[in-house]
């Protein structure tokens, strides 16, 4: 009789209500939220592009701002599922109580976790169209196969927004956030490629890159954008997919604990 | 069989703490059924349970025809639900705070639509469809928890302390409306803490307090079976040697707290006399209500 924590997640599709939801509450706010997706991007590549790429010949066969650009597509929209997966899943779920009343309807649990990842995941897409355009505009890759990178963006948002809602699903409050961001996200952009190539990293910290799913966006990203096809794509998809479907159990059962108290 | 919901020895633990002990309950169909007890006392957890938001340790339950939690979903399609807390969306109007919920049973934007007019009506909130939800005073607010409880045309409506917060005005116009919901045949059932509140709404009550009912029963049927039917409080410094000295003679029992001495008693009219002889002593003779009965079964400590 009791709960089973940890039951594989049951899929509906009840979750679209509040997809609905989520974009009614972002197309109030769509004007800021894109110059952010936008304003971002550009300025770091401008900034770091031309600033620090005037120094260098070129990174990895690129000149330094294109290869720069591939990293800012994964970190941006890392970005933006990280931060709807952390700060606004957990105003949904314990200021504005808005999971309290849904749970109050035939959606479960289980649709609403869903719901956030996919949420979160849209988000991403979003910004990885945004940073896609910027980099057309500023006519540093003309690869047709640069768009892969528009279901890259997806994958990437789903990735991390299943990792954040572990820790959404553990945060006493918003100040917590601060340990994933100091000790998850700021080394892995340091240590995935984003602004120099892995291979500048001792050995050992180019192991811990190996595992990290940044690394494994960027491998992919990169090539796309020089219209390569990315050697071992499979092995990257499938790392990503894998930290998509643990981020999404291990946050379930941690939400199905947290809301069953 | 015209139960809407029955519960047998439903019973549901945190840890070594046991909230619900052993709760049986059968609600019929129209009824307006209230749970009272302190706090603490398993009301809210008790309403998870019923809607099937946490399973319980042991019992059986059904709502509607459906097993629940195992068939809670299908339950809670024609269920409503105005929680204790606010938590309506603070991005939205009024009027989509009314779409975008409808949404989660599955109907249709044009289903939605058409039931507004009469929502809003019912809620009082006809003026304020296209105001957003932080413009609202906490009265509006609470109308439109209902307003949107409804918003499924359910069966059931489950109202935890609807009326806690609200100003007399606010209070009168929500029991009006929720004895509306009775007229046209919905079953409701609410957790309150005000006793005037369940003596006007309610058919039947239970009382509630560890987990266990202690007693259930019509608003008259609590008060006749469990107390006095007269009470007569008097106030003063030196009530308590007065008590002892008096209350115990003319009162079928008696109670102090503080600086007043309740008297529970048969007829009154003895008591009433004694009291011509202790001018220094205020009193008020009154008949007994619901929360004397309350008071009589939880006792007077507080619930922390």
């Amino acid at each position: 009789m009791k709960t089973n924590l940890f039951a594989l997640p049951q899929f509906s599709l009840r979750f679209i209500p509040i997809w609905r939801r989520n974009f009614l509450v972002w197309k109030k706010m769509a004007g800021p939220s894109i110059l952010g997706h936008l304003a971002d991007p550009v300025i770091y590549m401008l900034g770091l592009g031309y600033g620090l790429g005037g120094m260098l010949p070129e990174v990895g066969g690129l000149s330094y701002i294109a290869f720069l650009s591939a990293g800012t597509v994964c970190y941006s929209t890392m970005n933006s599922a990280s931060f709807e997966a952390l700060y606004s899943g957990f105003a949904r779920m314990h200021e504005q109580r808005t999971w309290d009343a849904i749970l109050n309807t035939p959606i479960t649990l289980d649709d609403i976790v869903f719901s956030e990842i996919v949420w979160a995941g849209s988000k991403s897409l979003l910004s990885g169209v945004a940073v896609l355009l910027v980099i057309w505009l500023m006519g540093l890759s003309h690869s047709p196969l640069s768009l892969w990178i528009i279901p890259l963006s997806l994958l990437v948002g789903l990735c991390f927004a299943s990792l954040g809602l572990i820790v959404t699903a553990l945060a006493p409050g918003y100040d917590f956030f601060m340990y994933y961001f100091t000790l998850v996200i700021t080394p892995m952009v340091l240590l995935c490629g984003v602004f120099f190539p892995v291979d500048q990293l001792p050995a050992s910290l180019q192991h811990v890159s190996s595992i990290l799913p940044l690394t494994h966006a960027i491998n992919l990203a990169r090539p796309l954008l020089n219209n390569v096809i990315p050697a071992n794509f499979m092995t990257h998809i499938a790392v990503l997919l894998g930290y998509v479907l643990a981020g999404f159990y291990i946050s379930l059962v941690l939400f199905r604990r947290r809301l069953s108290q | 069989m015209n139960a809407v919901l029955s519960a047998r020895n439903l019973r549901k633990c945190y840890g070594d703490q046991v909230v619900v002990d052993g709760l049986n309950l059968s609600i019929q169909r129209g009824e307006c059924f209230g749970l009272l007890g302190p706090n603490g006392a398993g009301k809210t957890t008790t309403l998870r349970l019923l809607l099937g938001l946490i399973a319980p340790d042991a019992g059986e339950l059904q709502l509607l025809d459906h097993v629940v939690p195992g068939d809670a979903r299908a339950a809670r399609l024609h269920v409503g639900v105005v929680p204790q807390m606010d938590n309506l969306d603070p991005d939205f109007t009024v009027a989509e705070n009314l779409l975008v919920y409808g949404r989660y049973f599955g109907m249709s934007d044009a289903e939605i639509e058409a039931r507004l007019p009469d929502l809003l009506e019912f809620a009082n909130l006809a003026h304020k469809r296209d105001a957003k939800v932080p413009t609202l005073s906490g009265g509006m607010k609470r109308r439109l928890t209902l307003a949107r409880a409804l918003v499924n045309d359910p069966e059931v409506i489950f109202l935890d302390e609807p009326t806690t917060g609200l100003d007399p005005q606010a209070r009168h116009l929500i029991w009006q409306r929720l004895r509306e919901l009775t007229a046209r045949g919905k079953t409701l059932l609410l957790t309150t803490h005000f006793m005037d509140e369940a003596e006007r709404l309610c058919h039947r009550l239970a009382v509630m307090d560890n987990g266990r009912i202690i007693t259930i029963g019509s608003p008259r049927e609590l008060i006749e079976q469990n107390i006095e039917p007269q009470v007569v409080e008097v106030f003063g410094e030196q009530v308590a040697s007065w008590a002892r000295d008096y209350a115990a003679q003319h009162a079928q029992r008696f109670e102090v707290s503080g600086e007043t001495a309740f008297c529970y008693v048969q007829d009154a009219q003895p008591l009433l006399r004694e009291l011509q002889q202790h001018p220094h002593l205020r009193y008020l003779h009154r008949p007994a209500n619901l929360e004397d009965v309350f008071l009589k079964l939880t006792g007077r400590e507080m619930r922390e």
